[in-house]
């Protein structure tokens, strides 16, 4: 347990469960679990737990927002592919240079229809994290989510993609490659991809590494997710001058839920369990569902022409700006 | 530019330049040689001693590559809004204010119509001076209308870009542009209209990673800095140092990014040809 609430601020959450642990171990074992007497005390503990998670998590910064979207217990795609999607055969490889792991991606059914998923993938344990690449993807992985959403329009299956990533992979192995073409083809592609394309930010929706697999019809984002131009770090240590004023510059930069909704960068939000969801996966993943089969169910009935329209619609129409009228 | 530092500068250099007024003479940030200002302009700004590429204004930028007197500019009045209400050390809004006055631009990027040795064309070319040539809303909405508007007039697209990448100013609202630009880019496709991209130093970032490297041809500047990560950052994440001429045009031509380096004076000849080609 101790383990699970690895961020500061969910401490009291944490020192709550724990009291209520002891309570329960102790009343178990002079047998008084379960009568009368005790179950009001039992109760109140709940109620406090209840309590402290709803107030922290209404009440998260935007820095602990950030924080909770990589928090090392968030239920990263394979735990959601594995709990929204059936029958998922994972594929490999862009045919041209290799397999990033940093990207997933195969056929699924989701409720029976068959769809082609691809997501970012993180890992848990350090050398997972590090195989993984930390979820950053190389020019590899946007080539191979290319060829597998190429694939899903020659099949007409619509694309889920699911986005975590702190960004693209900045080093040499990724500029020999072509990191910005990799990322610039996708986003030139998905734009006019002839089948529904749905895009979720489950974690960390970092930049242009995420955005390559985020032009979609529908992009909806989990509640403790992020969708930002640069890390609250990266962006305090330019404009500030100083990293450690990350809390201020994920402020500033407005990378949370409601912001992202306000400013039509998202069209939905998922909820999450009370307390975020590495506290229930299983339930997130249920809410990711939903979200995902209403998207499709809306963009079913259109034809090519109108999907295409609306896609272009929805992007062309971003930006804010002044001009004088002529 | 500061040059009359003692020590920096070649002997010879010091004994040409001592005596002259500050302002006629410029210093060469490639081989250091000081070179008679007039000299460097006549010569397109490339140094005429070892041909560096000074960077240049869009207006400059425009008046090389663009016919006599057939420019037209389109969206003069864009101009940024502070979306976000973002401040750092200082408020985006003052940002803007004084930049526009300093630079007599409203923001990053010219752009506009005219034509290249009779061939009619759309082109946008970025302002780096106006906060590094970032990409806000306004340079996103002028490339994406100028795209358009080719679209529209069946003619091609040149977009010569300068840019550091997105700006964080404006937060996802610049990432944004990125997928806008290049959606309109994938129509320009559709119709058969040629797209040119001209890479000058630098081009980092969303800029890089979105329409910069979708052109159907894509040219470099000699020596250009062009990459998705700034050198900077990747020098901190793999904590060593990077290869010689990493990300230079040079360096991206021999990994089959650009299709060639073309030399500013060959420049406005060579996009001419391609048209021709892609066109005629
Ligand atoms: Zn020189």
């Amino acid at each position: 347990m101790a383990q699970l609430h690895s961020r500061d601020f969910e401490k009291p959450i944490e020192a709550a469960e724990r009291e209520l642990e002891e309570l329960r171990a102790e009343l178990e074992e002079d047998g008084s679990l379960g009568s009368a007497d005790t179950s009001d005390d039992l109760k109140r503990l709940e109620e406090k737990v209840r309590k402290l998670k709803e107030h922290i998590f209404s009440t998260l910064t935007p820095w602990q927002v950030t924080l909770i979207a990589r928090h090392p217990k968030r239920p990263y795609s394979l735990d959601h592919i594995g709990n929204v999607f059936e029958d998922f055969v994972e594929l490999h490889g862009d045919r041209l240079y290799g397999d990033d792991p940093a990207i997933v991606g195969g056929l699924a059914t989701l409720d029976g229809t068959p769809v082609v998923v691809i997501g970012q993938q993180k890992g848990r344990t350090t050398k997972e994290r590090v195989y993984r690449n930390y979820g950053m993807p190389h020019p590899e992985g946007y080539r191979k989510a290319l060829r597998l959403m190429e694939m899903a329009e020659r099949f007409n299956r619509p694309v889920v993609t699911l986005i975590d990533t702190p960004g693209a992979a900045p080093d040499i192995e990724a500029e020999e490659r072509g990191q910005s073409e990799a990322i610039a083809r996708n986003l030139l592609v998905m734009s006019r991809l002839k089948v529904p394309i749905v895009s979720v930010v489950i974690g960390e929706g970092g930049s242009g590494g995420a955005l390559a697999i985020g032009v979609a019809d529908r992009v909806m984002l989990f509640e403790f997710s992020t969708y930002s131009v640069i890390s609250p770090e990266g962006c305090a240590a330019i404009l500030w001058k100083d990293g450690a004023k990350a809390d201020t510059a994920a402020k500033a930069l407005k990378i949370g839920a409601k912001d992202l909704l306000g400013l039509g960068i998202v069209d939905s939000i998922i909820d999450e369990p009370l307390g975020g969801a590495h506290r229930d996966a299983k339930a997130a993943s249920i809410n990711l569902k939903t979200a995902i089969l209403k998207s499709l169910s809306e963009l079913k009935g259109l034809s090519v022409d109108k999907l295409l329209e609306g896609r272009y619609e929805k992007f062309r129409s971003i930006g804010v700006f002044k001009e004088d009228s002529a | 530019m500061v040059w009359f530092k003692k020590g920096i500068l070649a002997k010879k250099s010091e004994e040409k330049t001592v005596k002259v007024p500050r302002g006629l003479w410029v210093k060469c940030n490639n081989c250091a040689e000081i070179i008679y200002k007039k000299e460097v302009e006549r010569n397109l700004d490339v140094c005429p001693k070892c041909s560096y590429h000074f960077r240049i204004s869009a207006k400059r930028r425009i008046d090389i590559i663009i016919d006599e007197g057939s420019f037209k500019e389109h969206d003069e009045t864009l101009s940024p809004k502070d979306a976000l209400e973002f401040k750092d050390i200082k408020k985006y809004k003052d940002r803007i204010k004084t930049t526009q006055a300093k630079l007599k631009a409203n923001d990053a990027m010219i752009c506009g119509e005219g034509s290249i040795e009779g061939a009619r064309v759309m082109i946008a070319a970025f302002e780096f001076a106006f906060m590094g040539g970032s990409m806000g809303s306004v340079v996103g909405e002028k490339i994406t209308r100028s795209i358009e508007r080719a679209i529209e007039a069946g003619v091609p697209v040149i977009v010569v870009s300068s840019s550091g990448g997105a700006r964080m100013q404006e937060g996802i609202l610049s990432l944004m542009q990125m997928a806008k630009t290049s959606a309109a880019l994938a129509k320009l496709r559709e119709k058969g209209l040629p797209y040119i991209s001209v890479l000058t130093d630098p081009t980092t970032g969303g800029v890089t990673a979105s329409f910069a490297m979708l052109g159907d041809v894509i040219m470099a500047e000699p020596r250009a800095l062009i990459g998705f990560a700034g050198p900077r950052v990747i020098a901190e994440t793999i904590r060593q140092k990077l290869p010689e001429g990493f990300q230079r045009a040079e360096y991206l031509l021999e990994h089959g990014m650009v299709d060639m380096i073309v030399n500013r004076k060959e420049m406005k000849s060579t996009l001419a040809r391609l048209i021709s080609h892609l066109l005629g």
